[in-house]
Order: C-alpha cells, then structure tokens, then sequence
C-alpha cells in the first residue's frame, strides 16, 4: 500500500440558508473553491485520475454531480467521477474513496470533496400528485380526462420536503434533533451546558477568523451581483448566554433542551481536496499538507445517531494503536452541542466503554481544548454532504500549525459514526 | 480579372444518385466559398445540364466546413469601374439564379455555417432551404456594409417569402439569423442538428411539400396605399443612422422597394453603386480588415490560458472578453472588491450576448477572479492592464518574470508608455509585446500590436494569433509616444477643445465633425472618454508631440467636470446617459471641420512619415476600426488620395498663417512616397 498524502485544499465560506433558495447550486459552490485550488498547482486539471464528491441532497439535474463538477472545472471530458452519499459524512466519504483507490495503486491524483446546497433542497409533489398526473396523461379521450381530472384532491398539493426528510430517520421517523435529545437525556446533559458549549463554538471560530487562521483553507465566493463572501456568515460575534437561553427547543418543543443555538446550522457550502499518492507528489514536486493514516466506519442506535463518533474514533483509535492522549486535536463535527458531550461522556463512562464499544478499560474524553479549538459546526454551519471535507481540510491546516496526529469524526443520521486519522508536521513557517 | 487558374478549376461537384442530383460547391484553392465570376459560370453550366434530366431533385450544399457560401467575390468588385459592367455581372447572377428557379423539378440549399449575400440569394432561388442547427449558421444579406443592396435578385425574392418588414429590415440593416430566427421569420423550411441535414434535405425534395411564401398579412405593407408610408417611416429610421450624402446604398433599397423595382432595374441600381466612392472606400476597409486578420493568422498563438492582472474596466473586459472567446482567464487584483465588481459586468454581458445559460455559465466557469495571482504561474500570456504608473507597472513584471512560466508571453494595455521602458529590468524584453485595446473591448474592433524595440517577432506574432482569435484586428505599430491611434486622435481633440475657447458653440463643433462624417463629435467623444482621461493622455502627448493643450481642458478637470461618468463635462449629461445638447446651427461655418480634419491628417502623415506604421493602409485600419472615422471616405490617407496632398498641404499652410504653427504642414506631406506604399492585400 502506498502512503496517501493531501496536497492541498479549499473550502466556500459556508453560507446560512435563509428560507429561500440561496444563490448558488452544489454544482457551484464545488466548483468555486475547486477552481483557485486547481489554479494554484502547476499541473493541469486534465491530469488528475478522478474526481469524487459527496453530497446528499444534489438538485434534479445535478445527477452524479462530481462529473458535472469536474467537467465545469476544466478536467476535460476523459475525467472520470463519481458521487458518494453517506449522509452527514458523505464529504468524509469522498476522502475515504480517494484514499483507498490512491493506497490501492489505482489512482496517483485525486481530487476528492463535498457539496451541498441545503437551501436549495427540492420540494416535491407527493406521490398522489404524481399518479393523478400519470392518470389524467394516459387518459384517451375527453371523457376520461374529464374523470381523472375530477378525482383531483386538495391534498395532492401538499409538498414533499426532502431536506426534512433528510434530516429525520427514515425508519424511526424521528428527526435528527430528537436523537440529539434521547442523547442529552441519557448522559444528563443539561441545556446550559450545551448552551455554554454553542457560545464558545463561536467564539473560537471568531477568534480562528481574526487570527488569519482560516484564510489557507477559505477561496472567496464570488457571486454574480457584485457581491462576495469571506467568512462563514452564520457565525455570530455578538452573541452571549442570555440571548441562547432565550431561544425555545425547536424539536421537543414543550421539554426540550436541543434549541436551533446549539445546534448546527443548515447552510450551503462545499470543500474540496486534493489527494495524491508519493509518486504524483514526487513527479509534480508538490507541497505536501498532511498525510492520511486510514478511517473506520461504525454503526449505533439510529436513534441515538449523535453517538456514531464514539464508537467510530473507538475502533480507529484502537486499531491504529494510538490512544486519545496521543492526538494533538479533534474535530468531532458539532451536529449538536449534546451529541458532542455525549461522546466526550462515553468516551469517560467505563460501562459505555465496555458494553457498547467493547473496550477493557475507558478510552478518556480528549481534553477540551484541543477539540474543535477552532470552533465547528454550531458557528460554522454544516452543509451535510461538504462537512466531512471540511474537517479533514481544517484538522490539516491545524496540524500544520501544531504539528502531530489527529482525527476528524462525524455522527451520521441513520446511526452511524465516521473516522479518519491523519498527521502534519509543523511547517516552519 | 480572368485568372487563369481560376478558369480552369473545377469549383462544383455533382453526383447523382437515385435521381436526385447532388451538387457540391467547393471552391478551389480556399477555405471558404464565394461566388466568383468563374463559378457562376460553372454552376450556369451544370443547371443547363440538370434542365435536360429527367431527375426528382437538385440538392446544393458546400464542401468547406466553415460554410455554405459567404456571398460574391469582394476582390472582384474593386476591379469593376465600369457601372454597365457591374450591371452586367448583376443580371448575369440574376439570369442564373432564375434558371435554377425554374428547373422542371425541386431544389434545396442544405445549408451549414454563414449564408450571406449572393450566397443567401442562391438559397433564395432554390425551392427549399434546410439548415444544420448551431450557432455557427448564419444568414443575411450584408450587402449593404459595402454600400450596395442584393444585386442577384435578392432584393426581390426575399420579401415574398419572408414579407416586406422583415425583408426591409434585414436588406437595410446588413444583420444576419440564426437558424432559430430563420425559421420563426419563414426564411428556413426546415432546421435540423448536422446529423440530419442530407437526410432532411433529401426528404424535402422527395415529398415536395411546396415552397413557402409569406402569408398575405405579411404582405400587407407592399399595398399601393401604404407604400408611401412605410417608405416614410423607414427612411426616417434610417436617416438616423446613416447620412444620404455618405450613405446611398439603404436610401436606393427603399426606392427599389417602393417602385416594385424588377430585376432589370435592381441590376442597373446595384451597377451605379458598386462603382460608387462610398462603396468603393467601404470594400477597401472591408479588405483591409480582412488582410489585418489574414496577418493575425499566420502564426499560431499557443495560447490557452491568459491572466489579466488588473480589474479596472479595461482589465476586466480584456478578461470577459477572453473569457467570451472561448479562452481560460485568470483576473487578478488587489481587492476582492473590484473583482467582484468586474465579474458582475462579465456576467451582465454574457447574459445579454449569449443568452444561453449554459453558455453564460461555460463562459464564467473559464473567467476565475484570482486574488493571490495563482493563475499566474501557469498562464501562457500575461497581460497588464494597472494604472499609468511607470514604478508600478516595471515593478508588476519584475515579479511576473520571476513566477511566470518562461515561454510565457508578457503584453501591457498601456497607452503612453513606452514599451522600453515598462521592460526594463526584464531579464528577457524580447518577450514583452503591447497589446493596446480600445474601450470598449466588447465592440471596438481594433488592437494596436505594440512593437517595443526588443520585442521578437516571435513573441509579436503570438500577439497577432492571439487578438484575431479574439476575433479583433490587430495592427502593427512602432512603440512611440500614443502609438497610431490616440495619436492621431489627440491633435483632433484638443483643436475642438481650442474651438470651444475661441467661443464656437459645442454642438456646432460636434455637428461639423458629425457631418463629415464622424460617428461621434469630438467634444462629445472626450465628454465620453472622460476629460480626465483626455487631459492626462493630452499631457503625455504634449512633449513629445509639441502639443498646446487649452486651459479650458485642464480647468474642467480641476472643477471635477470629467464627463459622462461625473454627470458634468463640457456638455451636462442626463440620468439616462445622453448629453442636452441644444439644436446645432444648421449653417455651419466652413473652417470648424476643416481645422478639425486637417489637424488630424496631419497627424497621421506625421506618423507615416515616423514609420509608426508602414503603409497607409494601416494608418486608414487604425482610424476607421478603432475610432468610427468615416467609413465611406475609407480612412484618412484613403481621403487624402482621393482629394490629392498638394491641395491639403496647402490648406494646412494657409491656416497656419491665420491660425499658428499648430497648422505647419508636417514634412511627410512633401514625401511623395509616403503616400504611393503598397497596400497591404498587396503584399
């Protein structure tokens, strides 16, 4: 096998959805950060092997959207492209093929990456709807339109809203914030503590801006009005405990502790990175970000989905031989401010650890401050299909500044949790 | 006239299978169709030939890949100046195409790439017309760009089919349709993708549905009584766009038009114009537009992806441009504002032009705003569009020498400073070219091709490739203070700007310039251009040149008075962009155009004379694309010989006695030669 490296990368400024569909496709926002981080190599984006992306809810012609992607950026018609839908880690997804096929031999420059435009999410007929309009267009005469048509109900025109769909387990029928809730509820996590921990999401993430620490990974967006966007517009430099208490719990809504605060925020986004094997990193002489060290995969309680990074960071770590303590940071997406306790607890809990992660002894929570030190989800946004992109590209940048190991994880609605484990050395700079 | 070689080459192929004939017109030893003399012939013969078989149909396409047929034969006509033989060449084509007309069994033009002119005609003629669906099919009747109208009958048949407005409107406009177009209007039977164009072309014969004619409510306008009106109404339209004096040719459509003209009377009208001044001087610009673009394509450019560094609006339409023609663009600037800025303009633009979503956003896919000049390292030119700063600009391409790829080409925008100095402390100069547009880009044709005294002929014909694939004209010219164009602008500016201190009224000044024959009068133009602009590009001028700049320049700019863009210049300009102007007196005292022309000639004999270009052919290419100067007198030099230089050196010295030296005949006036250089299709 040979040794998988990340050469370089770039993200959007994640965009908050505001009720309506926002400026840009998947299609768009993948090619806006893929675009500058093509123009900065000094090989030519015909010469990549393939090009994957993750994404969820693409829009109906975006079909098999990393095609559309890699054709729009100039890869040439020979590219070939492929689309992974793993839900909230689709992006992680992406990394992961690509690093497979480049340690496999099959594949020496990848350009792998998520997308997703939630705003724009398609809103449907149902499929009453749909088979009145399939009746009533077979009708042969005028007679027998004249029925179909009659049998036309109101109902028919109530929507389909597949981003709701997307975010509500299809067999438990229970959305992703009350999973969040029977989290918060098995490991006593209380509403002030996940508000305390949603508030200094923030914070970081301001303080990362105002230190220039994301400028390496961020390509500015651009849009066609004359506008552009730098940073991610739902992170909030005013905000305080008060006005976090203040908000009502949009899931349970009567007992509910999981409020739109400390939960991430639905925004359109994309992430992109380029992946390389030793020999494209020799031949192209590039500069070489961090190096990939393998993922896991594990599956858990759908309904207790935010768990899914405990287990998943449990079998890597475990695997890999390496203990928490080892790692430099973390970067456990922030679906919920609760589901993110809930791991740093089970990680601690010695019957969690052994009934459900199989583990002798506890793995211990990772120090607070070297998880998510940069702020996540909860400031930044999470465009499901782009997030896990986005970790593997910030945990990079942020190891190349601290040098070391770390892993990026993410809870996956249906029940599952992803991991990868990677290492930077500190550049010098 | 009679080449020989063109005689003897075979320009049809006719292959008849399952009796339909086949008739393929490729015209010997070139890449595009047209109608010559030798080939109307050829094809007279082979329909004689037709006549006699017993055949179900007759289809006509081309063999070249570029089009169907792009009209008569340009060159020929500047060998006619005889009107009875050009009306004799008229009614030949019109002979012919009325015998294809009447051939006892159906025909069809299968018709890809551009239908224009005699070409269109021929289509017209035939029973059906099928066309291949792409952007690249386009069909018109442009002969009235060269002063003429239709002389093949299609002045005539072109209304019966698609009715008399739109018929009117596209003779006299010269526009062309796309195949989309062409068939809402009823031009086209039929519009089918290349892979079905024989097939449906084939089908159309054998079916045979019958010919299409406008239908009687498109026909309404040719009744007797309304005529007269409609006439009125166009020649109204017209006037505003072309002067009767300078412009015949729409003025006799609209006569033929109306007296139901028949073919006889096309043909005598068609002879007297195409030996006329106008159309004469029109067919020279036309032919040295495309001697210019011939020159362009003699090397290859290699070029793929070009980053322009610089998003003012000259930067960012350079980029959009680019982008438009199908190149990758990098546009770099200091701030994300401007770029965002200048993507917003592309984006405006592309919609407009393009339409096609698809093809508005292939066109932003390739145009990339690049902050941190990432494009740079890659690119295979670098251009410079940045302010008029000579630190600032020998700064830039230190730098971009140092990242840039080392084949890469290097082009500055500038409009006054020398090359030789921007390329100073460039390791290699000889890479460095100027690439002077004129704004703005998206319809000034010209590009001046600044020669630096290092700069390769290599690396200057690159540039040439490159700005005829923007499909601009790019002209050669000596690095020199204002190059060829704004040089010989300038002293022509600055005299209006001195008539208006010595009191003149400003539309009077206008309106002389407007009647001789400029697009554009000169006080409007700086009003346009910006006084600022005016005043520094008049200052860089002012040494070198020997130029007065009046103070009445330089008090409008400190007023902060710059124009159409501060809302104030000379004139006051309007919310929806016009200048009020008050109505001009309508006797316009003689010397205003005269001083204004004068020192404009002048100045273009003085850069002949400098060798800044090297024929007067160029000096005309450089006015009439790059500023609009009088297309029907064919240039400046082109004016100059048809009046003689003796009796305009002359003028100049008698007002330089009344006026002062600005007036002093420049010495090229007595250097014959100057003016007896070979013209460039010469070459």
């Amino acid at each position: 096998m040979t040794r998988v490296y990340v050469v370089d990368g770039a993200r959007t400024p994640f965009l908050k959805a505001r009720g309506e569909p926002g400026p840009f496709t998947a299609t768009d926002l993948a090619v806006a950060c893929a675009r500058p981080l093509l123009a900065r190599q000094l090989f030519a984006p015909e010469e990549l092997d393939e090009v994957i992306v993750g994404c969820v809810i693409p829009a109906p012609d975006e079909a098999n959207i990393a095609r559309i992607i890699a054709l729009r950026l100039g890869c040439g018609k020979k590219m070939p492209a492929f689309t992974v839908q793993r839900n909230c880690a689709s992006g992680l997804q992406a990394v992961a093929n690509g690093y497979e096929r480049i340690a496999l031999g099959l594949s020496h420059l990848v350009l792998a990456g998520g997308t997703e435009s939630m705003s724009r999410a398609p809103i449907q007929w149902n499929l009453e709807m749909n088979a009145w309009l399939a009746n009533t267009m077979r009708a042969k005469d005028f007679l027998q339109r004249l029925k179909s048509i009659l049998r036309f109900r109101r109902s028919h025109l109530k929507p389909v809203y597949s981003l709701l769909l997307g975010l509500t387990d299809p067999l438990y029928k229970m959305s992703m914030g009350q999973t969040a809730e029977i989290v918060a509820h098995r490991f006593g996590i209380s509403r002030e503590s996940q508000d305390a921990y949603a508030l200094e999401s923030h914070r970081r993430l301001v303080a990362a801006f105002d230190a220039g620490h994301m400028k390496p990974e961020i390509a500015l967006l651009y849009d066609n009005r004359g506008g552009y966007a730098a940073e991610d517009n739902g992170m909030r430099r005013d905000s305080d405990l008060g006005q976090l208490a203040k908000l009502r719990p949009v899931f349970d809504r009567k007992y509910g502790v999981v409020t739109s605060g400390n939960s991430s925020q639905i925004t359109d986004g994309a992430a992109m990175l380029l992946l390389a094997s030793e020999e494209a990193v020799r031949r192209h002489n590039l500069p070489v970000l961090g190096e990939l060290l393998g993922h896991e995969w594990a599956g858990v309680e759908p309904t207790q989905m935010g768990m899914g990074p405990a287990h998943a960071v449990a079998r890597l770590l475990t695997r890999q031989r390496v203990k928490m303590q080892d790692l430099t940071q973390m970067e456990l997406n922030e679906a919920f401010a609760a589901q993110v306790l809930g791991c740093q607890a089970a990680w601690d809990n010695a019957a969690y650890c052994r009934d459900e992660l199989g583990l002798d002894a506890p793995l211990g929570s990772i120090d607070p401050t070297k998880l998510n030190p940069e702020g996540g989800a909860i400031a930044a946004g999470h465009p499901i299909g782009a997030s896990g992109a986005r970790l593997v590209l910030h945990l990079l940048h942020a190891l190349r500044r601290k040098g070391g190991t770390g892993v990026a994880t993410l809870c996956i609605g249906g029940g599952q949790g992803g991991a990868m484990l990677m290492r930077a050395e500190r550049s010098a700079a | 006239m009679n080449r020989p070689e063109a005689m003897q080459a075979t320009h049809w192929q006719l292959e008849i299978r399952n009796d339909i004939a086949w008739l393929t017109f490729d015209v010997a030893g070139q890449s595009a169709n047209v109608l010559s003399r030798a080939a109307l012939e050829q094809f007279e013969q082979h329909l004689t030939n037709l006549a006699e078989r017993p055949l179900k149909g007759l289809i006509i396409r081309s063999a070249k890949p570029s089009g169907f047929i792009a009209g008569a034969d340009v060159r020929e006509f500047q060998e006619i100046s005889d009107p009875a033989v050009a009306a004799e060449l008229a009614r030949t084509g019109q002979r012919i195409f009325r015998q294809l007309e009447s051939l006892p069994f159906p025909s069809v033009a299968a018709i890809h790439g551009f239908c224009l002119g005699g070409g269109m005609e021929l289509a017209l003629a035939c029973t059906y017309r099928v066309l291949r669906e792409d952007p690249a099919t386009r069909l018109g009747l442009p002969e009235v760009r060269l002063g003429i109208h239709p002389g093949f009958a299609g002045t005539i048949r072109m209304p019966l089919i698609v009715g008399d407005f739109i018929a009117l409107d596209l003779i006299l406009s010269g526009r062309t349709v796309s195949p989309k177009e062409a068939r809402a209007i009823g031009l086209a039977d039929e519009i089918v993708p290349e892979r079905h164009l024989l097939r449906a072309a084939e089908n159309i014969v054998r079916t045979n549905p019958g010919a299409r004619r406008a239908p009687w409510f498109k026909r309404i306008p040719n009744w007797k009584p309304l005529r007269r009106l409609v006439v009125k109404y166009l020649t109204k339209r017209v006037a505003g766009k072309a002067h009767p004096d300078h412009y015949p040719a729409p003025y006799r459509i609209l006569e033929l038009w109306q007296q139901r003209a028949n073919e006889e009377q096309e043909a005598f009208s068609l002879g007297e114009l195409l030996v006329s001044r106008t159309s004469r001087n029109l067919v020279h610009v036309f032919l040295i537009g495309e001697d210019l673009k011939r020159h362009g394509r003699a090397q290859a450019h290699g070029i793929r992806h070009v980053h322009v560094i610089g998003a003012g609006v000259m930067g960012g339409d350079i980029a959009m441009w680019a982008a438009n023609k199908g190149f990758r663009v990098t546009l770099q600037d200091q701030k994300p504002e401007i770029l965002a800025r200048a993507l917003k303009r592309a984006g405006e633009f592309y919609k407009k032009s393009l339409k096609d979503p698809r093809m508005v956003q292939e066109a932003m896919d390739r145009l990339m705003p690049d902050l941190n000049g990432d494009g740079l390292q890659r690119a295979d030119l670098v251009i410079e569009a940045i302010v008029e700063k000579v630190d600032a600009k020998q700064a830039l391409f230190r730098d971009v020498e140092r990242r840039a790829r080392r084949d890469a080409l290097f082009a500055s925008n500038t409009s006054s400073i020398p090359l030789e100095t921007i390329a100073q402390g460039l390791s290699d100069p000889s890479r460095l070219v100027g690439l002077h547009f004129f704004n703005p880009v998206a319809k000034m044709q010209l590009v001046e091709i600044v020669r630096g005294s290092y700069s390769s002929d290599e690396a200057l014909g690159r540039a040439r490739a490159f700005t005829t694939a923007l499909d601009r004209l790019p002209l050669d010219v000596k690095s020199s203070p204002g190059f060829l164009v704004n040089r010989i602008l300038m002293p022509y500016l600055l005299e209006a700007v001195k008539l208006a201190e010595e009191g003149v009224a400003l539309e009077t000044i206008d309106r002389a310039a407007t009647d001789f024959g400029m697009p554009m009068g000169p006080i409007e133009l700086g009003d346009v251009v910006g006084l600022d602009i005016c005043y520094s590009v008049a200052q860089v001028l002012a040494g070198p040149l020997k130029l007065d700049v009046p103070a009445l320049l330089a008090n409008l700019v400190n007023e902060g008075r710059l124009g159409k863009k501060s809302g104030r210049g000379f004139y006051e300009w309007d919310a929806k962009g016009h200048p009020q102007k008050p109505k001009a007196e309508r006797n316009v005292y003689a010397p205003i155009a005269e001083r204004l022309i004068l020192r404009l000639l002048n100045e273009a004999v003085a850069c002949l004379r400098e060798g800044v270009v090297n024929q007067p052919d160029a000096v005309d290419a450089g006015m009439v694309y790059g500023t609009g100067f009088a297309p029907f007198l064919g240039g400046p030099m082109r004016y100059i010989a048809s009046l003689g230089e003796t009796g305009i050196s002359h003028s100049l010295y008698r007002l330089s006695q009344e006026y002062g030296k600005r007036f002093e005949p420049d010495p090229g006036w007595s250097q014959t030669e100057l003016f007896r250089q070979p013209s460039m299709s010469d070459e």
